[in-house]
C-alpha cells in the first residue's frame, strides 16, 4: 500500500493512525466491488488483535457502511461474509465496541443474515453474533424479539459443527430467565442440542453440556424431561456421568455436575440415586480441592451447597468426603501470605477470587451444617472457624456478609453451639451491627439468626436484650417483606418465652398494641402464626396474663373471636384456642370468657371438632376454668354445667385418644369435685396454664 | 491353624473356577503393568501369617475372630500372600464387614510389611474412625464403620499416599509418605466379627478405574508437557535423524532420499549400499536364500565367514524354502513346470514373473516382499524402477553349490575371529543388545524375555503378521492344492537332498570347531523333520515355512552386515523404542508406580 506509506512522512503520529483508519473506511465506498472487498479484505487483517484500531474504525463509522454492505443483496456473497468477519472482530474488542455495535442495530441486522443460504455467511454471522451475546453489555432480550429467531436457530443446528457450537454458546449465554427456559425448551432445545452432546468436536460437546445446564436450572419442566432422553440409546443421565469422569476436562466435569445436580433439585433425579451419591457429589467435591482454580473451587462449593442443601443424608457423606469440612478452610486463605511478596500479579489475581472463594465456602457450610448436628460440630471445630464468621459479617461485600449470615444461621440451629461457641465469639455483636443497616436479604438472614440466639437457653441472650433489640425488631414488623416481619414477630415471641415482666411491658410497648393487632390480621399465615404464639407468651404466668388482659383484654377478646371465625388453618385456631386456655388460667382474666357466652359457645363447638389437637385445645381452657382452688369456681362450674359442656366431657371420656380422655377426665372430675384428682390436675395446669411457645428457626 | 485346610476346600467348584477366570481378568484389566511371575498380586488372605486367634474361610477371604476379646491384647490380625507390587501404580482392596460382633474395637489395618504386625502398619479403626499410623494413638481421619460398610483401601504408589472408602466414596487421604512393600491386613477385636474380602473377585464399590483413569491423564500430560530444552532445533533434528535412520536401516532407499531432501538431512550410509542390502532383503524375503547368500558373499566378501553362526542359519533356512519350493536352487528346475508358479504363497500377485526365465524380472519378484514389510509402500513402485540389473544375482543361483563349498572353506576362517559361539544366533544378538541397553543394569535385565524388541522386529512383526495372513487367505485357494515339496520337481527333490547331507556336514563341521551347539541340532532336527510327512505344509513343524519366519534372519543378516560396515546394527528408532520399554519395567523393578500408567503401548498407535 504506497499510500500507506505516504502518510507518515506528512502528519503527525496520532492523526496519522486516524489517517489510515480514514482510508480503510474511504475504501468501502469505492464505486468498484472489487476494490470494496479487497477494502474488507485489507481492514479484516489490519484490525485483527488491534483494539485500537477498532475502536478509530467505529468512531469513523465504519460499522453502519459494513452493515449496508452485508444486508445489500446485491453485495456478493464473498463480500457479504468478509463484513460479517470484520464486524466479528470489532466485537472481539472492547465492551465499548460492542455497545457501538449494538447501538448500531448489528444484531436485526446479523440475525437477518442467517436466512441467507450460504453457509459460509452463516457462520461469520453467527460468530459475530455469538460474541455480541456473551458479552455483558448486551441486552439477552434481543434474541427474543423476533419470534422466529429461535426455531430458525434450532434449525442452523444441523448445518456444521461451527453453527451448533455458535448457536449452543448462544443459547446457554441467552437463557437467563425461566421465561427464557420455556421459550427454547418449547422450540426443541433439548431434542435438537442432545445429539451434540457426542459431537466429535469437544468445542460443541461442551457448548451443549452447557446449554443444558441453564436450562434445567431451577425448572423442573426441563429437568423431568432430560431424564427421559435418549443419546444414542444411551440416557443422558449416562452421558453426563460418563463427562464427569476424572479424565475429562475440568470445565466438563464440573459442567455435567451442574447439569445432574439441577436435574436433581428439580426433583427429577433421586437424591439417593447412586448417580448422585457416587458420581456427582464426589465430582463437585474434587472441585473444591486446592488443585483446582480458584474460579473452578467457587462453582464448585456454589453447586454442591446447592445439591445438598434439603437432603442430610448427602450433607453426612459430604461431610466425610476428601476431608471437605477441612478443604474449605483453605478457601479463607487468599491472597496469602507468600503470593503478596513474591508475585503482583498472582496477588492481584487472588485478591479478585478472594471474596468469592470466601463466600463459596460460608454457603457451603452453610448447606452442610443445615441439619446434622455432628456436622455443625466439626464445622466449628475447624480452624478459626468461627473468627472466620465473626469477621465476614463485617467484610464490604454483601455476597461475604450474606454468606457468612447464612452460615452463622445454619449452626445457630445447634443448642449446643448456642450455649457454647456463639456466646465464646460474641456473635451477637457483629450481628446487631449488620441488622442495622443492611440489604434485605441479608437482613432475613440475620434476622433469622437473631431469632435462635434470642431462645431463652442461649446465653447471648441477656447481651441482646440490653443492647436495644426490641426496637429494632419492632421496626422489622412493619416491613414489607412478609420473611422480615414474620423473623421479627418471631424473635420477639421468642423473647418473650417466660421473660420477665419488664421485658413483656417493654414489648407491648414498643410494638403497640394498634401494630399486634394489626399483626393479627396479617395476610401471611407465618406472621399471624408467630404474632398469636407472641401473644401466648406474653400470657403466662398468672399475674402477667391478668396485667394484660386488664389494659388489652377487650381488644385480645375480639381478635380471638375474629380468629376463631375466620378461614384459618387448624394450627392458627389452634393457637388461638390455647391462648383462650392461658387467658383462662388468670384469676380476672377468667371473667372475661366467662362473661361471653359467644366465646363459650365456640369453645364448646371445638370440644365437639372432628380434629383432636382443637379438641385438645379446647377442653383445655374449660379445665382451666373450672379449676376448683380458684374463688367463683362453682359458679364457673355450673355455668358451664349449664351450657352443657359436662355431657360433651363425659362423651370425650369415651374418646380414642388418649391425651384427649386423660384430660376431659380430669375436666369431668374437677366439676364433680372429686378431690382426689384435683391434685393431679393442679399439677398438669400448672403446667398448662404457663403453656407458651418457642420454636427454633429453621 | 485350624482353619488352614478350611481355605481350600472349595478349590474344585466350577463357580470359583468361574470366579477365578473374572478375578484373573479384573487384575489384568487393573494392573496391566504387573508381571505376576515377578510380583504376584495379593488374592487371598495368607493362612500362613496369621495370628492363631484369626479363622479364614471362603477361598481365605472371609476373616472371622475366634479368640476372646477381652482386651486389645486379645487383636488379631491376617495380610494378604503378598505384597503389592509397585507396578501396580494405583492398588485397591475392599472389606465388607458381614458382622460387627458385640464389642467396639474393630480394625483395619491394611498395610503391614513385616509379620512384626505393629511397627510400619497403617490403619483405619472402625469403632472411633481414627486413622493409626504405626503406633497406638490414632488422628481423627474419617467416620465409624459398622456391620453392611464396605470399606476400601487404595495406595497410590506413584505419590506413595493412601486413603480410604466408605461404601464407595472417598475420604480423602489418610497417610503419606507409605514405605515399599505394603501388605493388605485387616485385624479383629471382637468375637463375632467377620469380614470378607474383595482382592478384585467381585466389582468394586468405588470407582476405582475412574481414579485411575485421573491419574494416567496426569501422567500422560507429565510426559507430553515434558520440557525438552531449549535447543528445540536439536530436537527436530534428532526425530529427523530417527526417521531417516529407520527407513536407510531397512533398506527403504527412495524413501529415506524422499525424507532426506525434504528435511535437508544428510543420509550416513551410500545409496548402493542402501541398495543392496535392500536387495539381499528381499531376497531372504522372498525366500531365496541360496542367492541372497550368494549375494551377500559377493557384495560383503568375508562377512560369512566372520559369522558361521548367521551363515548356518542361513544355510538352514535355505534348506526350509528347497523344502518350500521357493528357493532358486530349486525353482531353477522347475521353470517350464507351469505349477510352480503358485508354489510360493507369501506373493500371489506377483507369483506369474516368477516362473518368467527373463532375469530382469528379478526386480519383480524382489518386489514382494515389500508388500509385506509394508511399513512405508511409497518407495515400492519408485524402487521397482530404480532397481539396477540383478543379473549377477540371477545368474548365480543355477551355481548354487559352489556357495556351500563357499561357506565350508569359509567357516574355517572364522575360526579365529569367532573364538566363541556356545548359543544360537538369536540369543546370541538379544544378549549382545541387552548389554548395550543397560549397561549400568546389567543384572537381571538379560535374561529378560522382552529382549526381542531389540531386534528391530517389535511392532513391525505384528503389522506383517497381520499383512501376511491376509496374502495368504488369499492365495489359499489356488496355491494349496498345488503345494508341493519342492515344487513337485523330482531334480529338485533330490538337489534338496544334497543339499540336506551338505548342511548335515556344515553341523558336524561346527561342531568340531567350536563344540556342540544345542541351537544349531534344534534347527536342522526341525528343518529334517518337515520330509517326514506328506504335507509338510500342515504338520507340526510346518510352521517354518510359513514365509513370516524370514523376517528373523532377515533381520539378523541385515544387522550383520550393517555392523560389518561399521553402522548401527540397530535403528535408533527400535533402539529408542527398546530403551523406553526396558525403562518403564526397570521403573516397576524400583518400585515407581508411575510406570503403570507410562506404558510405551500407550504411546504406539
Amino acid at each position: 500500500m504506497a499510500c500507506l506509506l505516504e502518510a507518515p512522512l506528512r502528519i503527525s503520529v496520532l492523526s496519522e493512525v486516524t489517517a489510515t483508519s480514514r482510508h480503510y473506511v474511504d475504501r468501502l465506498f469505492d464505486p468498484d466491488p472489487q476494490k470494496v472487498l479487497q477494502g474488507v479484505i485489507d481492514m479484516k487483517n489490519a484490525v485483527i488483535g488491534n483494539n485500537k484500531q477498532k475502536a478509530n474504525l467505529i468512531v469513523l463509522g465504519a460499522v453502519p457502511r459494513l452493515l449496508y454492505l452485508l444486508q445489500q443483496g446485491s453485495s456478493s456473497s464473498e463480500l457479504r461474509a468478509e463484513c460479517a468477519v470484520v464486524l466479528g472482530s470489532l466485537a472481539m474488542g472492547t465492551e465499548n465496541n460492542i455497545k457501538s455495535l449494538v447501538d448500531c442495530h448489528i444484531i436485526p441486522a446479523l440475525l437477518q443474515g442467517l436466512l441467507c443460504p450460504d453457509l459460509i455467511f452463516i457462520e461469520a454471522c453467527l460468530r459475530c453474533l455469538r460474541t455480541v451475546f456473551i458479552s455483558p453489555v448486551t441486552p439477552v432480550q434481543l434474541l427474543y424479539t423476533d419470534p422466529t429467531v429461535i426455531p430458525h436457530l434450532m434449525s442452523l443446528l444441523s448445518r456444521s459443527q461451527r453453527t451448533q457450537e455458535y448457536i449452543t454458546q448462544i443459547f446457554s449465554h441467552c437463557c437467563k430467565t425461566p421465561e427464557h427456559q420455556t421459550v427454547l425448551f418449547n422450540h426443541g432445545a433439548i431434542q435438537n442440542i442432545a445429539p451434540l452432546l457426542i459431537s466429535p468436536s469437544y468445542k460443541v460437546r461442551m457448548q451443549a453440556l452447557k446449554c443444558f445446564s441453564v436450562l434445567a436450572y431451577e425448572n423442573t419442566q426441563v429437568s423431568m424431561t432430560l431424564v427421559n432422553v435418549l443419546v444414542d440409546e444411551e440416557l443422558l443421565s449416562q452421558v453426563f456421568v460418563r463427562m464427569m469422569q476424572r479424565d475429562q476436562p475440568i470445565d466438563m466435569q464440573l459442567t455435567a455436575a451442574k447439569c445432574l445436580t439441577y436435574m436433581c433439585r428439580a426433583g427429577a433425579i433421586r437424591t439417593d440415586d447412586s448417580c448422585i451419591v457416587l458420581k456427582t457429589l464426589p465430582c463437585l467435591v474434587r472441585m473444591c480441592s486446592k488443585e483446582r482454580l480458584l474460579e473452578e473451587r467457587v462453582e464448585g462449593a456454589e453447586t454442591l451447597a446447592y445439591l445438598m442443601e434439603p437432603d442430610v443424608e448427602l450433607q453426612r457423606i459430604a461431610s466425610v468426603t476428601d476431608h471437605l469440612v477441612a478443604m474449605l478452610a483453605d478457601y479463607f486463605k487468599y491472597p496469602s501470605s507468600v503470593s503478596a511478596i513474591t508475585d503482583i500479579k498472582r496477588l492481584d489475581h487472588d485478591l479478585k477470587h478472594a471474596h468469592e472463594l470466601r463466600q463459596a465456602a460460608f454457603k457451603l457450610y452453610a448447606s452442610l451444617g443445615s441439619n446434622d448436628e455432628d456436622i455443625r460440630k466439626k464445622i466449628t471445630e475447624t480452624e478459626n472457624m468461627m473468627d472466620r464468621i465473626v469477621s465476614g459479617l463485617s467484610e464490604s461485600s454483601v455476597k461475604v456478609r450474606l454468606a457468612a449470615v447464612r452460615c452463622l444461621h445454619s449452626l445457630s440451629r445447634s443448642v449446643q453451639q448456642l450455649r457454647t461457641s456463639f456466646h465464646d465469639h460474641a456473635v451477637w455483636k457483629p450481628l446487631m451491627k449488620l441488622l442495622q443497616n443492611a440489604p434485605d436479604e441479608v437482613l432475613v438472614m440475620a434476622s433469622s439468626t437473631l431469632c435462635n440466639l434470642l431462645l431463652e437457653f442461649s446465653p447471648s441472650k441477656e447481651p441482646i436484650l440490653e443492647s436495644g433489640v426490641i426496637e429494632l425488631l419492632c421496626s422489622l414488623t412493619q416491613s414489607d417483606s412478609p420473611a422480615l416481619r414474620v423473623n421479627g414477630i418471631w424473635a420477639l415471641m421468642n423473647m418473650a418465652f417466660q421473660a420477665d415482666q419488664k421485658v413483656k411491658g417493654e414489648i407491648v410497648r414498643a410494638l403497640g398494641t394498634e401494630q399486634l393487632f394489626r399483626l393479627l390480621s396479617d395476610p401471611d399465615s407465618n406472621v399471624l402464626m408467630k404474632t398469636l404464639g407472641l401473644l401466648r407468651n406474653l400470657l403466662s404466668t398468672r399475674p402477667h396474663i391478668d396485667q394484660v388482659m386488664s389494659s388489652h383484654g377487650k381488644q385480645i377478646m375480639q381478635a380471638v373471636t375474629l380468629i376463631l371465625e375466620g378461614e384459618h388453618s387448624i394450627e392458627v385456631k389452634e393457637q388461638t384456642l390455647c391462648i383462650l386456655a392461658n387467658i383462662a388460667d388468670g384469676n380476672t382474666a377468667k371473667e372475661l370468657i366467662m362473661t361471653n357466652d359467644d366465646i363459650l359457645q365456640k369453645i364448646k363447638y371445638y370440644m365437639a371438632h372432628s380434629n383432636v389437637k382443637l379438641q385438645l385445645a379446647a377442653t383445655f381452657c374449660i379445665s382451666n376454668l373450672i379449676w376448683n382452688e380458684e374463688d367463683g369456681s362453682q359458679e364457673r362450674q355450673d355455668k358451664l354445667r349449664e351450657l352443657g359442656f359436662v355431657d360433651i366431657l363425659h362423651k370425650l371420656t369415651q374418646a380414642s385418644d388418649p391425651n384427649l380422655c386423660d384430660r376431659s377426665d380430669t375436666a369431668t372430675h374437677t366439676s364433680d369435685l372429686s378431690p382426689a384428682f384435683l391434685q393431679i390436675l393442679s399439677s398438669i395446669d400448672r403446667q398448662t396454664g404457663t403453656n407458651t411457645c418457642t420454636l427454633i428457626v429453621l | 491353624m485350624a482353619e488352614l485346610g478350611a481355605g481350600s476346600l472349595l478349590l474344585g467348584d466350577p463357580a470359583f473356577n468361574y470366579q477365578e477366570a473374572e478375578l484373573n481378568e479384573r487384575l489384568k484389566r487393573l494392573y496391566p503393568a504387573v508381571n505376576e511371575d515377578e510380583t504376584p498380586l495379593p488374592r487371598s488372605w495368607s493362612p500362613k501369617d496369621k495370628y492363631s486367634y484369626i479363622g479364614l474361610s471362603q477361598n481365605n477371604l472371609r476373616v472371622h475372630y475366634k479368640g476372646h476379646g477381652k482386651n486389645h491384647k486379645d487383636a488379631a490380625s491376617v495380610r494378604a500372600t503378598h505384597p503389592i507390587p509397585a507396578a501396580c501404580g494405583i492398588y485397591y482392596f475392599e472389606v465388607k464387614i458381614v458382622s460387627k460382633g458385640l464389642d467396639f474395637l474393630s480394625s483395619l489395618l491394611p498395610l503391614s510389611p513385616i509379620p512384626g504386625w505393629d511397627k510400619h502398619s497403617y490403619g483405619y479403626h472402625g469403632d472411633d474412625g481414627h486413622s493409626f499410623c504405626s503406633s497406638g494413638t490414632g488422628q481423627p481421619y474419617g467416620p465409624t464403620f459398622t456391620t453392611g460398610d464396605v470399606i476400601g483401601c487404595c495406595v497410590n504408589l506413584i505419590n506413595n499416599t493412601c486413603f480410604y472408602t466408605k461404601n464407595g466414596i472417598s475420604l480423602g487421604v489418610a497417610f503419606t509418605d507409605l514405605p515399599p512393600n505394603l501388605y493388605p491386613t485387616v485385624g479383629l477385636q471382637t468375637p463375632g466379627e467377620i469380614v470378607d474380602a474383595n482382592f478384585g473377585q467381585q466389582p468394586f464399590v468405588f470407582d476405582i478405574e475412574d481414579y485411575m483413569s485421573e491419574w494416567r491423564a496426569k501422567i500422560h500430560g507429565m510426559i507430553a508437557r515434558f520440557p525438552i530444552g531449549e535447543r528445540l532445533g536439536e530436537w527436530q533434528a534428532v526425530l529427523q535423524n530417527m526417521v531417516s535412520t529407520y527407513l536407510v536401516h531397512h533398506g527403504y532407499c527412495a524413501t529415506a532420499t524422499a525424507f532426506a531432501r525434504a528435511t535437508e538431512t544428510l543420509i550416513q550410509e551410500d545409496q548402493t549400499s542402501i541398495k543392496n542390502r535392500q536387495r539381499i532383503q528381499k531376497l531372504v524375503l522372498a525366500g531365496r536364500v541360496g542367492e541372497a547368500i550368494e549375494a551377500t558373499q559377493q557384495l560383503y566378501p568375508g562377512l560369512l565367514e566372520h559369522n558361521p553362526n548367521l551363515l548356518f542359519m542361513l544355510k538352514c533356512r535355505q534348506f526350509v524354502e528347497m523344502v518350500n519350493g521357493t528357493d532358486s536352487e530349486v525353482r531353477c528346475f522347475s521353470v517350464r513346470s507351469p505349477k510352480s508358479q503358485d508354489s510360493y504363497p507369501g506373493s500371489p500377485s506377483l507369483s506369474p514373473r516368477h516362473g518368467a526365465t527373463n532375469p530382469n524380472l528379478h526386480s519383480a519378484g524382489a518386489d514382494s516382499p515389500t508388500c509385506s514389510n509394508g511399513v512405508t509402500p511409497p518407495n515400492k513402485n519408485k524402487s521397482h524402477n530404480k532397481y539396477p540389473g540383478v543379473s549377477s544375482a540371477s545368474s548365480s543361483s543355477s551355481s548354487s553349490p559352489s556357495s556351500v563349498n563357499y561357506s565350508e572353506s569359509n567357516s574355517t576362517d572364522s575360526t579365529k575371529s569367532q573364538p566363541h559361539s556356545g548359543t544360537s544366533n538369536q540369543e546370541e544378538t538379544s544378549d549382545s543388545e541387552m548389554e548395550i541397553e543397560a549397561e549400568h543394569y546389567t543384572n537381571g535385565v538379560a535374561e529378560n524375555p522382552s529382549a526381542r524388541i531389540m531386534n528391530g522386529t517389535y511392532k513391525h512383526q505384528e503389522i506383517l503378521q497381520a499383512q501376511d495372513i491376509s496374502l495368504g487367505n488369499g492365495v489359499a485357494e489356488d496355491s494349496c492344492a498345488s503345494r508341493q515339496l519342492c515344487g513337485g520337481n523330482q531334480a529338485a527333490t533330490e538337489r534338496m537332498i544334497q543339499f540336506g547331507r551338505e548342511l548335515q556336514g556344515l553341523n558336524e563341521q561346527l561342531c568340531r570347531e567350536y563344540g556342540k551347539n544345542v541351537t544349531h541340532k534344534k534347527m536342522l532336527q526341525d528343518a529334517f523333520s518337515l520330509l517326514a510327512y506328506s504335507d509338510p505344509w500342515n504338520c507340526p513343524v510346518g510352521q517354518q515355512l510359513d514365509p513370516m519366519q524370514r523376517e528373523n534372519i532377515c533381520s539378523a543378516l541385515n544387522s550383520a552386515i550393517l555392523e560389518s560396515q561399521n553402522l548401527p546394527k540397530q535403528p535408533p528408532l527400535m533402539l529408542a523404542l527398546g530403551q523406553a520399554t526396558e525403562c518403564v519395567q526397570l521403573m516397576a523393578r524400583v518400585r515407581s508406580g508411575s510406570c503403570s500408567f507410562a506404558r510405551v503401548d500407550n504411546f504406539l498407535h
